[in-house]
């Protein structure tokens, strides 16, 4: 049964990634990705993880999504008929690319076809609540919190100071 | 149930689909867009380990890699626009005064 709502969202993901590389404007590039953000709010609502699910839709979908447009339409970008042609030929990245991905694609189906992974068993009624992710994110990984709040404000004064017209 | 092969699977098409994107625009911002779509595809599989181990600590880290995402983007834009300002273009190949 969840793999019936499973395979059309995860194929409606990957469509809508494929569309945010393909499309040639833009905004349209990142419509596309705030479907794609809500596909995969989707699937984690239904591994039940519920936090993250709203998580994903509040910082993804919202913050994230509305600071992309805010900048597109800031540099109030045209229509790039020659965005979508292929970059200028980097042969050091394409090759360390192709390595890279090759060895990926390898050892994924190597595990894949020699790992007999089962079926995970029925998961307890608490996973994934916010109780339960609140209860790890305040004892056992508060360090973590706290150098992330610091990693934000660092990021937001950084934002601000190099957004600023003069930058001495 | 699904099962855990199939959250890999997606998730590495989702990554592969980025680094396509990565590799072939030129303009900055689809570039950027590609890179949130390959930190997507990495907290997909999180998840799907999360599930399979039936340990909640896994979501701590998808926690913490949307932390590293929103900061990323707040800086990457802010250097797009001061970027943008000195040379009036998105396009990733203009950007060459750095080369030797």
């Amino acid at each position: 049964m969840e793999l019936l709502i499973f395979y059309p969202i995860a194929l409606l993901c990957v469509a809508l990634a494929l569309a945010v590389v393909l499309t040639r404007n833009p905004i349209n590039s990142a419509m596309c990705l705030i479907g794609m953000m809500l596909g995969l709010a989707i699937v984690f609502a239904f591994t039940q993880a519920h936090f993250i699910a709203i998580l994903q839709i509040i910082i993804y979908a919202g913050a994230i999504m509305v600071l992309f447009m805010f900048v597109i339409m800031l540099l109030n970008l045209k229509e790039d008929s020659r965005s979508w042609m292929a970059r200028d030929k980097n042969k050091l990245l394409t090759g360390l690319t192709a390595v890279l991905l090759v060895g990926a694609v390898y050892k994924f189906i190597d595990v894949i076809t020699q790992t007999d992974f089962k079926a995970p068993q029925a998961v307890p009624d608490s996973f994934g609540t916010v109780a339960l992710i609140g209860e790890f994110l305040f004892t056992d990984f508060v360090l973590p919190f706290e150098v992330a709040s610091v990693l934000l404000l660092a990021a937001m004064v950084g934002a601000v100071v190099l957004a600023k017209n003069k930058l001495d | 149930m699904v099962p855990l092969t199939h959250y890999l699977i997606f998730s590495a098409v989702l990554f592969a689909i980025g680094v396509l994107g990565v590799l072939i625009r030129r303009n900055v911002i689809v570039v950027f867009m590609s890179i949130e779509i390959m930190l997507n595809a990495v907290n997909i599989s999180l998840l799907g380990f999360d599930r399979y181990l039936d340990q909640s600590t896994g979501q701590i880290f998808i926690f913490m890699v949307m932390c590293v995402a929103a900061a990323e983007v707040s800086i990457g834009l802010a250097i797009i626009i001061s970027l943008f300002r000195n040379k009036p273009t998105v396009n990733l190949d203009e950007f060459n005064i750095l080369k030797g």
